[in-house]
């Protein structure tokens, strides 16, 4: 059981197809979540984060196109799955917190419904018990008053409760998988730390294994056992949290680290990284993406990106590294 | 200006007074239904407290953090410093000026209108996606300082320069800009009047890390420049931790701590404080600490027994005087207050 990974993605690369061009937002991506761990998802905006985990789900947007690569989730390769069976996985065994939970929820439905809904239909709960289920999951996600609640419409509940409730939804079916998309962002720091605190239970008690995405790396350090690096499309370092934080090895990690405020930097000490995200539709994009921004380019960054394992699980794609 | 021109009085620059906000809710009847039932006293309507008895004051070239989780009136009392909102009661004085006197509906126009200006939370959002980064900024001179042609596009570049926005960026849109770059839109339109306290309301937020840092020293060094006073609202306390002097701490639109930055991080005196400061992600283990989990449920804003303690019944301490008697803001240490009995 253990030596199985509950989600392995390996090779995966997806192109967009836009009107300016084809735009390679994946390459290659590739990073395993073990049971009953916690992975965290970093990098910048525009790095395929998002990406990634739409990749994963099968809900990519109908421009972007998966040219190579397996998602193995227990024992199928979901890429290769029909859209029937797909769409069986999806809510019971595979599961997402979407970021923006004011536009993720129907806003013309009761939450208790919406709740309801996803029990019955992936959860085998009759219409009669899915409203009392329904109210025990808000309970669990620590909405106060859940009977009054549950008749509630997602307007008439602030930013963190309907975040709340997405999380509900997602952990209704108790999945295999949760991809949980920025779930955190925008609520308060207290919030936030029950939310995670609630993931974390779940994930321990019922060895759901998560992938986290998220750009602050203090709260992926804090709470993720492993971090995945992401930027411009490449996994760039993967590596325990303790490790990452303490050695990066990547130098783009590195100056996300140092840009990180934290307890103990002034504001004139933090760095910011020079450059943006290379234009993916480029013909000429370098093997590396991050060159054109690093300070330790030499020669060898002209050739085929190498995966170095430079330590116990931890991976780095740099000729230089630190 | 009239208003600039006149000397420096002494004093803070922000004086802020037992300021206070209330909204009526909840009347579940219609005015319809109100006005027939008139043989029946009329049950006073409920009250949401939003800001209560709020004092504090921003110092010159100070800035000043206001921290607190969302729905503890933040932003209401942002509003009414802002002149957006008019208040219940209490006074908000401006270097010497009592602003509270003039409505809120007609402060747009009021030579004041431009001495307190703000940065909204999204720079996306905030910028009107009919007009070029140009216009954004030149919106407030045209309105408030009555500037045109050539001075006004001069005026513009020079706003540019400073908030490092480059100059070839100002023809475009919103949505031909980066959020950095949005976000350099936003602090040149509130700085282009020149004003002398400026509200800034989560400008990092909606930005990459590696981004808000540049937009967080780019403030730092406007403010040195221009002399301006911070008013800066965050729930990223270690964003409030690096920019500001003192930090007000606010739990249901009162306030139960304020101090020197530094040392509120470092020692926080009221319960909610320290759940709040322990709350921060840590990402080096070394230096994480057993986080202080808040237990209970918020207490209702809406008429708020006033000899209860807001924080009683999510508080770790709580005890029965908590239940009897507000604590009220009271000195702890030279520079330090606190709500809290046993703080």
């Amino acid at each position: 059981m253990t030596a199985v990974p509950t989600l392995a993605v390996d090779d995966l690369s997806v192109e967009f197809r836009t009107r300016s061009g084809v735009v390679k937002v994946l390459e290659h991506v590739g990073f395993r979540v073990d049971r009953g761990e916690k992975v965290a998802l970093v990098g910048e905006s525009g790095s395929g984060k998002s990406v990634t985990a739409f990749a994963v789900m099968g809900i990519l947007d109908a421009a972007g196109r998966v040219t190579s690569g397996r998602v193995m989730f227990g024992g199928s390769d979901l890429l290769a799955l029909s859209e029937h069976d797909l769409a069986e996985q999806r809510g019971r065994e595979l599961s997402m917190i979407f970021q923006n939970p004011r536009t993720a929820l129907n806003p013309i439905r009761r939450v208790g419904r919406q709740i309801a809904d996803v029990l019955v239909r992936h959860g085998g709960a009759t219409r009669n018990d899915a409203p009392r289920a329904a109210i025990e999951m808000l309970k669990k996600v620590r909405i106060p008053d859940p009977e009054r609640r549950a008749e509630a419409y997602p307007f008439e509940l602030s930013g963190g409760m309907c975040q709340r409730i997405m999380i509900a939804i997602a952990l209704a079916c108790r999945p295999a998988l949760l991809i949980a998309d920025e779930p955190t962002t925008g609520l308060d720091v207290t919030t936030q730390a029950v939310i995670m605190d609630l993931i974390g239970e779940l994930a321990a008690e019922s060895g759901m294994a998560t992938i986290f995405i998220t750009h602050d790396l203090a709260l992926a350090a804090e709470y993720c056992d492993r971090i995945v690096v992401m930027h411009a499309g490449h996994v760039v370092e993967a590596a325990p949290a303790r490790d990452l934080f303490s050695h990066p090895r990547h130098p783009y990690a590195a100056k996300l680290l140092a840009a990180t405020p934290g307890e103990t930097v002034a504001l004139e000490h933090l760095a910011s990284i020079p450059g943006g995200l290379p234009d993916l539709r480029r013909a000429d994009l370098p093997p590396c993406r991050y060159a054109e921004r690093c300070e330790r380019r030499t020669d060898a960054c002209a050739q085929p990106l190498p995966q170095r394992t430079v330590g116990d699980g931890h991976v780095v794609a740099c000729w230089s590294p630190l | 200006m009239t208003v600039s021109a006149s000397p420096v009085p002494p004093g803070p620059l922000l004086d802020v007074a037992e300021l206070a906000k209330r909204f009526v809710v909840g009347s579940k009847r219609g005015l319809v239904a109100r006005a027939l039932s008139f043989s029946k006293p009329a049950a006073p309507p409920s009250l949401l407290h939003a800001v209560d008895d709020v004092s504090f004051t921003v110092g010159r070239g100070e800035t000043v953090g206001l921290v607190g989780e969302s729905g503890c009136g933040k932003s209401t009392l942002v509003r009414l410093i802002n002149r957006l909102l008019d208040p219940t009661s209490g006074s908000i004085r401006l270097g010497g000026a009592e602003l509270s006197d003039f409505r809120a509906s007609s402060f747009a126009g009021n030579p004041h209108r431009a001495r307190i200006q703000m940065v909204f939370q999204d720079a996306g959002d905030s910028l009107n996606p009919r007009y070029t980064a140009a216009d954004a900024i030149a919106d407030p001179l045209r309105r408030l300082k009555r500037m045109s042609g050539a001075q006004l596009k001069a005026r513009v570049e020079a706003l540019a320069d400073m908030t490092g926005l480059p100059r070839e960026l100002l023809p475009r849109f919103p949505h031909q800009l980066s959020g950095g770059q949005k976000a350099r839109v936003g602090i040149a339109r509130a700085i282009a009047v020149s004003p002398e306290l400026l509200i800034l309301d989560e400008p990092t937020a909606a930005l990459d890390v590696s981004v808000q840092v540049v937009i967080l020293q780019l403030l730092q060094q406007l403010k040195r420049e221009l002399g301006m006073s911070y008013l800066f609202v965050s729930h990223d306390l270690n964003v409030v931790r690096l920019l500001c002097d003192r930090v007000l701490v606010m739990y249901l639109g009162k306030i139960v701590e304020h101090g020197p930055a530094a040392e509120v991080f470092a020692n926080p005196s009221h319960p909610y404080t320290r759940a709040l400061i322990s709350a921060i992600p840590q990402a080096d283990p070394e230096r994480r600490v057993d986080r202080l989990r808040l237990g209970g449920e918020p207490r209702s804003p809406i008429d708020p027994n006033p000899n209860v303690c807001r924080f009683y019944g999510r508080c770790p301490k709580g005890t029965p005087r908590c239940a009897e008697e507000m604590p009220l803001l009271r000195p702890a240490g030279a520079a330090r207050q606190v709500a809290c009995h046993f703080a």
